[in-house]
């Protein structure tokens, strides 16, 4: 059941300013939310100031200058700085991305950065993903054979089979889009989400797979799949361009066709 | 070992108004609302069934100047949730999933609910 209030322990309290860059010409005010799980206190929001003409331009940028020259306990995650490894994924100016592909610039006002909505808070931008990545493993994202593979080759598949699995297989997990769906937020404990669709559907569409029909029946859940309503926050954020919720209705297409 | 009892971050409460979640929960309160109005449009028939005095007694409420501001808002209701419902059709078919398209049909359905809504707005008063 959806639950509109944050918990007790969840409230976010007002935090400290840290003096920075105030006389820079180019100063920027983010607003970064923070947990620290071994004070026992609740989150708070605190305001650092950063001068963005000795910065680089992306978010990830400041966070890292934010890290290295004033609050050395501020904590998140990161590691490719450009865009694959999905580390950096969080809710920066009200939408989810990644902060390493998300400029500055773009943002009017105060930068506001918060972790992935609706997760467990490990500390600070860290959210605890034990969740997703278990929904990912449920929808086995391998491939499945019943016959066995050709003698003499591997298992082939025509350039058209293998463009309908090339973009969702571009999926870096980062799991921008299942915590920016409301439907997540409230059922998280029996719908997939879009990430674990979309890659439940490059299995589904694979021509080598042949466990399509099993990978249906997983599927046919009033919450597991049928939790989508199709708001498309998914599609709006994935960082990659990818699109969760087209994949996801074209699961509920084959859903159907199969029946007649 | 007693672990620490993790916060939840912030949902609804951080993200943002897009057209996408913004839509969303207005088809659904569009939807509610509607419910609401088809018990008036109910009482209005069943007043209708029961003869002139019934009738006539419903007209006082439902026909006087000042019950034409929930009509319009029901109107309102009832086209937004007409053309999303489209939308949403159209949508099921596996079509209009570009972010472009998505943003496009979003807006065209918001145009034309309050196109139909202002248009019914000026029949109702004329």
């Amino acid at each position: 059941m959806a639950k509109f209030r944050l918990p007790r322990n969840s409230q976010i309290k007002p935090g400290k300013k840290h003096p920075g860059a105030d006389a820079a010409s180019n100063a920027r005010e983010f607003q970064i939310y923070r947990y620290d799980p071994d004070s026992g206190e609740n989150p708070r929001v605190d305001t650092y100031q950063v001068d963005m003409d000795d910065c680089g331009p992306m978010v990830l940028d400041a966070l890292i200058k934010i890290k290295n020259e004033v609050d050395p306990t501020l904590t998140f995650r990161r590691s490719c700085r450009e865009g694959i490894c999905g580390s950096c994924s969080m809710n920066i100016d009200g939408s989810n991305t990644l902060a390493c592909l998300k400029p500055v610039e773009d943002v009017k006002g105060p930068v506001k950065i918060y972790p992935l909505p609706h997760m467990p808070v490990v500390k600070d931008l860290v959210p605890d993903l034990t969740n997703f990545y278990a929904q990912y493993a449920s929808v086995e994202p391998w491939l499945q054979t019943r016959t066995p593979p050709p003698p003499d080759s591997e298992r082939l598949q025509s350039k058209e089979d293998q463009e309908k699995i090339n973009t969702p297989s571009a999926c870096i997990l980062c799991a921008c889009c299942s915590a920016a769906c409301p439907s997540y937020w409230w059922n998280s404990d029996r719908y997939l989400g879009p990430a674990a669709l979309l890659q439940a559907y490059r299995w589904i569409v694979d021509s080598r797979d042949e466990a399509t029909g099993e990978r249906l029946d997983a599927l046919e859940d009033p919450f597991r799949l049928y939790r989508c309503h199709t708001i498309l926050n998914c599609t709006k954020d994935c960082p990659k361009d990818l699109n969760p919720g087209k994949a996801i209705a074209e699961i509920k297409k084959l859903m159907v066709e199969r029946e007649h | 070992m007693d672990r620490v009892e993790r916060p939840l971050s912030p949902h609804w409460q951080v993200y943002g108004w897009r057209i996408t979640n913004t839509l969303s929960i207005l088809h659904r309160l569009t939807g509610l609302l509607l419910s609401f109005g088809a018990l008036f449009l109910a009482w209005w028939l069943f007043a209708a069934a029961s003869g002139a005095e019934a009738y006539a007694d419903a007209q006082r409420v439902l026909g006087s100047g000042w019950f034409k501001l929930p009509l319009i808002a029901w109107a309102f209701c009832f086209f937004y949730h007409l053309a999303n419902g489209i939308r949403h059709l159209v949508w099921d078919t596996g079509a209009g999933f570009d972010r472009a398209q998505i943003r496009a049909s979003g807006w065209a359905v918001v145009a034309f609910a309050v196109v139909a809504s202002l248009l019914y707005a000026l029949i109702a008063i004329i």
